[in-house]
Formats: structure tokens, sequence, C-alpha cells
């Protein structure tokens, strides 16, 4: 394993962020920590890269207990949300500042700079200052920093929260892409359930300081370990004391005994995927996802009463 | 533009210049004509006379050691009030501005009563290792120390807070020790704050007057005790108004030429297309660089 966390603990005065928290990441994968704000996916994090210091448990990279290694010391890149880009500093002299402080000789310096220049496609930008580049760019200079000094683990902190839709989406193709090449074992953070499906082959669900659940992308889909896990990743919908998918229902027009009664609120297209908004008729709101075609045939309209059963549900028991 | 919104920003730009013009302009402006009515010989004199020249080094000794103390400390307590949480960090938060607060004089009585031999063993105890700090130079050294304290934590704090600590953390998992972290990312992070703080502690250490005078006895003469602003005090009492003038004019300079190097500075980081050199601080005072008043 490249990291393995061990019953970390770690207290800010009385909010437990870090609730006896174990995890294994192995060696060169790419892991995603998901959860909503204050889950405490930032604060292991950090741990890991000795950012916080826990308040028991052990941290090991790639075998060797690291909790007490200083952060210096422990050779992990860091990327932050908001970039932490040295503002005085050029495009240039940002990504050689690992390389300096462990005193490399300048022709190497030189060398390692302008491939990570080339691999992160900021070629013509060296002499630029951080502020005159745009929030991917610097996010891209960010990565080639952290990743000059060659890591043992790559770990990102939101690495695109502060980005525009549009950018984050083309920087996570990225990502994907540039850890194919590299190969440094890479744990990111997000609360944005579809960019971790996404990008990586590892999730790991967090809530309250606590693993919810950690497995591959489609097992978490289709086989949540919690009520948590399933509202979640993807969409879902609760109904009664079970939950559905929104594209596990079926609508029709008429009852057969296991229908429940719905009318139409809104049909949103959107593309390919019609989303059907519905008021039960205990006055639930409740929504499916159908295909374009479905809808057709259905000749779905607003206002009308409609007839839904879910093909697949399931249920959670209490705690 | 219309006839009557014309007229309005006339009459504002004119009000303003007038407040200026009375107050601030005119007096200076003055100085300089009187200084030099009667010709250059007894302005020149007054500077150039042993006393003047020794006013001068005083003043020269005085700023070049409580200006750098108060750099070095004033950057260590910012980052301590700001990076570090403890108890009675308000209580020392509120007295960074205790200098803001006291009278200059009530701060020359206040280290009197500290360093004078007659009434406290602290000064006592120095007096008889040979040491004379009351109407003598170090304790002038301390008072300029005590008022042109505050200076540079309270520019120094706010950029801190700005610049939060993301870059020290980023350099830290780069391999940056703690003090490297501090010279290469730090203090280039706060290095305009910093500048502004050095700039107005300087211009205040250069004319401080009230504390200094208490505890430097005003000895003149031989071991004479008298920075620029005393002496230019003095001169003004012995009738020598063209004197007064003069070292006033010089001391006036004196801090011009602070200000303005600092504006040099400035300009030159802002031309190398380096512009976050402004993020977060508050603008250099650029009175002494005209700026042409933009026409609509």
């Amino acid at each position: 394993m490249a990291i393995s966390v061990k019953n970390v603990t770690k207290r800010f005065g009385a909010f437990v962020a870090l609730d006896d928290v174990s995890i294994d990441v192995p060696d060169g994968g790419l892991t995603a920590l998901l959860g909503p704000s204050g889950s405490g996916k930032s604060t292991l994090l950090r741990v890991i890269a000795g950012l916080e210091q826990p308040d028991s448990g052990q941290v090991l990279i790639s075998g060797e207990d690291s909790t007490d290694t200083r952060v210096q010391d422990r050779n992990v890149g860091f990327v932050f949300q908001h970039y932490a880009a040295f503002k005085h500093m050029t495009v240039y002299d940002n990504i050689a500042f690992g390389l300096k402080i462990r005193g490399e000789g300048t022709g190497t310096t030189r060398e390692r700079v302008r491939k990570l220049i080339d691999l992160v496609h900021l070629q013509g930008f060296e002499r630029r200052f951080p502020n005159q580049l745009s929030g991917g760019q610097r996010q891209r200079m960010a990565l080639a920093r952290a990743l000059a000094v060659e890591p043992r683990v790559l770990l990102l902190d939101e690495p695109f929260g502060a980005l525009d839709a549009k950018v984050r989406e083309e920087l996570r193709t990225w990502l994907r892409r540039l850890h194919d090449d590299v190969h440094v074992t890479t744990i990111f953070v997000t609360h944005d359930q579809e960019e971790a499906m996404d990008v990586a082959e590892q999730i790991v669900v967090m809530n309250h300081g606590r693993i919810e659940q950690s497995g591959g992308p489609r097992e978490l889909y289709e086989n949540p370990a919690s009520e948590f896990v399933m509202g979640f990743v993807g969409p879902a919908h609760r109904l009664g004391d079970a939950w559905v998918r929104p594209h596990d229902v079926e609508v029709r027009h008429e009852p057969n005994g296991q229908t429940i009664e719905a009318m139409v609120d809104r049909i949103v297209h959107l593309g390919f995927e019609v989303r059907v908004e519905l008021t039960l008729s205990d006055g639930e709101q409740f929504s499916v996802q159908l295909t374009r075609d479905e809808v057709d045939q259905l000749e779905l309209a607003e206002g009308q009463i409609v007839f839904v059963r879910p093909r697949a549900v399931r249920v959670f028991q209490m705690g | 533009m219309s006839a009557p919104r014309r007229r309005w920003r006339f009459g504002l730009r004119g009000v303003a210049l007038f407040y200026l013009a009375a107050l601030l302009i005119v007096p200076v402006g003055a100085i300089f004509v009187r200084a030099f009515e009667h010709g250059l010989g007894q302005p020149i004199d007054a500077i150039t006379s042993p006393d003047g020249l020794h006013a001068l080094w005083l003043t020269v000794v005085c700023v070049g050691i409580a200006v750098p103390l108060n750099t070095a400390f004033g950057v260590l307590t910012a980052l301590v009030l700001v990076r570090q949480e403890f108890r009675g960090k308000a209580l020392l938060n509120a007295a960074i501005d205790l200098p803001f607060a006291i009278s200059p004089v009530v701060i020359g009585l206040a280290l009197f009563l500290v360093y004078a031999p007659r009434d406290s063993w602290v000064g006592g105890w120095l007096m008889g290792n040979g040491v004379q700090v009351i109407f003598s130079v170090p304790g002038m050294v301390l008072a300029t120390i005590f008022v042109s304290l505050p200076f540079v934590v309270r520019e120094v704090m706010p950029v801190l807070q700005e610049i939060g600590t993301d870059q020290e953390e980023a350099a830290k998992t780069l391999g940056a020790s703690p003090w490297q972290t501090f010279w290469r990312v730090t203090l280039p992070a706060i290095r305009w704050g910093l500048t502004y703080g050095v700039v107005l502690a300087t211009a205040r250490a250069l004319g401080e007057f009230g504390a200094v005078s208490v505890v430097s006895g005003r000895i003149s003469g031989s071991g004479a005790t008298q920075t620029l602003p005393l002496y230019v005090q003095k001169q003004f009492e012995s009738f020598n108004v063209a004197g007064a003038y003069a070292a006033a004019i010089l001391l006036a300079l004196l801090a011009v030429a602070v200000l303005f190097s600092m504006n040099l500075l400035r300009r030159r980081s802002v031309r190398e297309g380096e512009e976050g050199a402004g993020d977060g601080i508050p603008p250099a005072p650029a009175v002494f660089v005209p700026q042409p008043i933009q026409e609509a």
C-alpha cells in the first residue's frame, strides 16, 4: 500500500473532525475522498500531508510510519483549492521552488521545469506572474510545482473547486490523462460525486468524520452500504422506507395494483434524458428520469395524472 | 459635459486645493522662504555648526537603532498575533497601540521613572554598571523605539491576514524549512506592508520631539543630547530663526527622501510587471510624486 491511515482521530476543540478513520490507498491509484463539507475529508488529506497532526492513530507512507515526520520531510505533493501560488514569483520560479530548496543544480532544475511546463501545457508562460494567469492555468502551475519534486504521493484538496464548470470538466479529464502518464499515487478531495465518479478508481465516502463506504464508482452506485451513500452518490429518492434511483421507475397511464398515483408537475428536457417532476398522491415530491423516446411514447404532458412503480428499491437498516 | 456639472467639479477641486494649500503648503512653504530670506550664510552655518552636525548625527543614531529593531520585532509580533492563539492575545494586541494613545511627554516621564537612577533600582543598577540612560543617548533611543513601535506591526498584520497560510503550507510541502519559508515566501509576500510600516516608523522616529525631549535633559554644547527636532526648538528659542528653519528643512528633506525612495522601489517593481505588488496593502503615500490630474 502506498498510503495507510490507521485509526486516526482528530479533534478541533469539541468538534470531532476525524473519528477513528482507517483507509488504504493502493500504489499508483487515483482515489477520491468524497463527502459534504464538514465530513472530515480535507482534514484527512491534511493529516496525510502532515499539515495537521492527528490526536491519535498512524499514517504510513510507502510502509513507513510517517506520523511524526515533519511536512517538509514527507515528500508529498499538495495542491490547494485556491492554488496557493507564490504571487511574487514567476511561473518558472514557482515550479522550480521545490528543486531550489533541495539544492538541485541550475541545469537539472531548468531541464525538469521545462518538462513540467510541457506536461501542464504552460509553454510561453514561464515569465508570467500568477495574477496574469487564469484560474485553470494557475491550478496547472500548482500541479506542476507539486510534481517537480517527484513526490511519493500527490494530494489535491478540492483542486477544481474554485473554477467555473467548463474549466473544471476540462481539468478533470486532463488530470485523469496526466495520472495515466505520471502514475503517482493520487488522492483528491471533492464534494462533487460526479467528479469523484468521473476521475477516481476508488472512492472513499465520508460523513461526520467517519468513512461510510469505500469502493469503485460502480460498486458504490449499485451497492451503497448506507442511506447516506445511496443519497450522496448519484441521485436517489425516498419512497416510504425504501430508496429508489430516478431511472429505476416505471411510468404508465393505468394503475396495476403496485403503482402509486402521481401528477406531472414539470417536464425538463436535458438533451437525451428527460426529468419528469411529479407530486405523489401523499403530497411527496418526486422525480423520475426517462429517455426522450419514452416521454414521446407516453405522450406525457404537464398536469397529467400518471401511475408510477419503482422497478428496484433499496431498504437500509436503521442506524 | 453640461456647464453646471463642470462648475461642480471645478468647485469641489477648488475646495480641496484650498484646504491643502491653507493648512499644509503655505506653512511649509513659509519655512523655506523665511530660512533663506537673508541669504544662505546663516542657515548653512546653523546646519554645519558643530551643534547642528551633532544633532543630525544623534538623529541618525536614534533612527538607525530604533527602526531596525522595531522592524524585526514588529514582524515577529505581527506573526505571533496573526498566526497564534493564546491567552492574553487581545491584551497584547491592544498594548501595541499604547504609543499612539499616550502623549509623548508622558512616555518620556514613564521612561524617566524606570531608568532614572534616583527614581528606580533599574536605573540605579544600570548606572552602577556604567550605563547612563536618562539625560543620555540610550534613553533617547529608548524613547524613539517606544514612539515608533506600532507602525510595522500595524502595517504587516492585515497583510498577513490577507495572504493566509496557503503559500506557507505549500512551501513546506515542497520541502522548505520554517526559516526558508519565512525568507522565501512570507517576507516577499508582506514586503510592501513592511516597507510602508518602516517608512512610517522612520518618519515618526525622525520627527519625535516630546518623549526624547524629556529623557534627554536637552543638554547642549559638549556631550549634547539634542536630536534635530530638539535643535530646531533650541535655535528658535535662541532667536536664531533662520537656523531653526534651516534645520527644520533638513528634517523635512530627510522624511521626504524616505518616502520618495519607497515610491521609487514600488514603481520599479510595478514596471517589472509584478502587479501583485499591491495585493492587500494600503496604497503608498504618493504625495511627493506629482500625478497628472485626469480630465474627463
